[in-house]
């Protein structure tokens, strides 16, 4: 039956204040099952206080093949990262 | 280690419970005080839809599915933890007692079926359910008060996934709604048990203890019809009901479900987990 329904992936928010996070996806006919299926399957240990469902037709993704030229050409640029200051020890909380 | 046969074991275990549980029917079809006969009802409702349900895993049309019924399993399963604790020592009062001392409504211990009955079994049980456990929360026994308030919550859940599947099943394909249809068909004659009243229910609805379930029979047709109605299917026609569970007499179905979930703590009353 799973064949022919259509798949979900799921988003949980772990609690207040933090971002939804990707945790797999389930198979259900519509929306409201799929919440319910993602309910049942992710939450089941209190890992959660809000689910999000997503068709994943509906995800637009990057093309490994362009991984090359999508992602290499920032290896070489560490100076985009801010580890050339010197932070002083009073300085809390960075 | 010595091999005891099943049979003989299960004597000594009976001999033996006659004299450390809290509460053990002296013989079948004696009825407890009314409120030790109320937590064995519904615990043992919880629990032997519980065990049913249970029969779905590994075998569901969906691994969703499967792990959805499971979770409605243990739900129950947790509850009637609670209840036949109340009512006494709870492992002895699920495993070694035998069908005519079982205080559930014959609703709970019909056959699985198909997907379609399993569901129909279950939105005709927890709508009940529900109803009655949110009118449970203003009992005026403490116990009940709070397990009620928890049960509640999963007892809602369970409501709204079961109507939510009949609205599918039924307002589905032909096979679906045909299935769901025969399912409903299968399980309509149980339902008026639901909200039978005898004399030790009366006792408890009379000092505050336990809601009235005719108060709210009208209000569960209602919301029945109105999942139907949704669903695109007829109210099933109303057949002859089959009572008796309460008083324990059961379908032949218990039985064969006792066997299975009894047999390991009767064969080895001395195993631990």
């Amino acid at each position: 039956m799973s064949v022919d329904w259509p798949l979900w992936e799921v988003f949980v928010r772990s609690k207040g204040g933090l971002a939804h996070r990707h945790v797999g996806s389930v198979h259900a006919p519509d929306a409201e099952l799929a919440l319910r299926h993602a309910r049942d399957t992710y939450t089941r240990r209190m890992e959660g206080v809000s689910l999000w469902v997503v068709p994943s037709a509906e995800i637009v993704a990057s093309d490994p093949e362009q991984a090359g030229e999508l992602f290499e050409p920032a290896e070489s640029k560490i100076y985009r990262h801010p580890t050339f200051y010197d932070i002083p020890d009073e300085v809390k909380h960075i | 280690m010595t091999r005891r046969s099943p049979a003989k074991a299960g004597v000594q275990e009976r001999a033996s419970a006659a004299v450390a549980a809290p509460w053990t029917p002296a013989f079948a079809g004696e009825q407890a005080d009314p409120r030790t006969e109320y937590l064995l009802r519904l615990g043992d409702d919880s629990l032997i839809l519980g065990q049913r349900l249970s029969e779905w895993c590994g075998h569901a049309p969906a691994l969703e599915v499967d792990l959805s019924l499971a979770n409605l399993a243990l739900d129950l399963v947790g509850q009637a933890t609670l209840l036949l604790g109340e009512a006494g020592d709870g492992d002895r009062l699920a495993f070694h007692r035998d069908v005519l001392d079982f205080r559930n409504c014959l609703l709970v211990e019909q056959p699985n079926g198909d997907f379609a009955r399993t569901i129909a079994r279950h939105l005709l049980f927890s709508t009940w359910q529900h109803m009655l456990f949110e009118r449970l929360t203003q009992s005026a026994d403490r116990f009940l008060v709070e397990f009620a308030s928890k049960a509640v919550k999963e007892v809602a859940y369970h409501r709204e996934l079961s109507s939510e599947w009949t609205v599918r099943l039924g307002d589905g394909t032909e096979e679906s709604a045909r299935r769901m249809a025969e399912g409903l068909d299968w399980c309509w004659r149980f339902v008026p048990e639901l909200f039978e009243v005898d004399e030790s229910l009366e006792a408890l609805i009379a000092n505050g203890m336990a809601p009235d379930p005719r108060e709210f029979e009208d209000e569960y047709r209602t919301a029945i019809a109105n999942v139907l109605a949704e669903a695109k299917l007829e109210i099933p026609a109303d057949q002859r009901p089959i009572r008796g569970g309460r008083r324990g007499h059961h379908s032949e179905h218990l039985g064969h479900l006792l066997a299975v979930m009894q047999f390991l703590p009767r064969t080895y009353p001395d195993a631990t987990w």
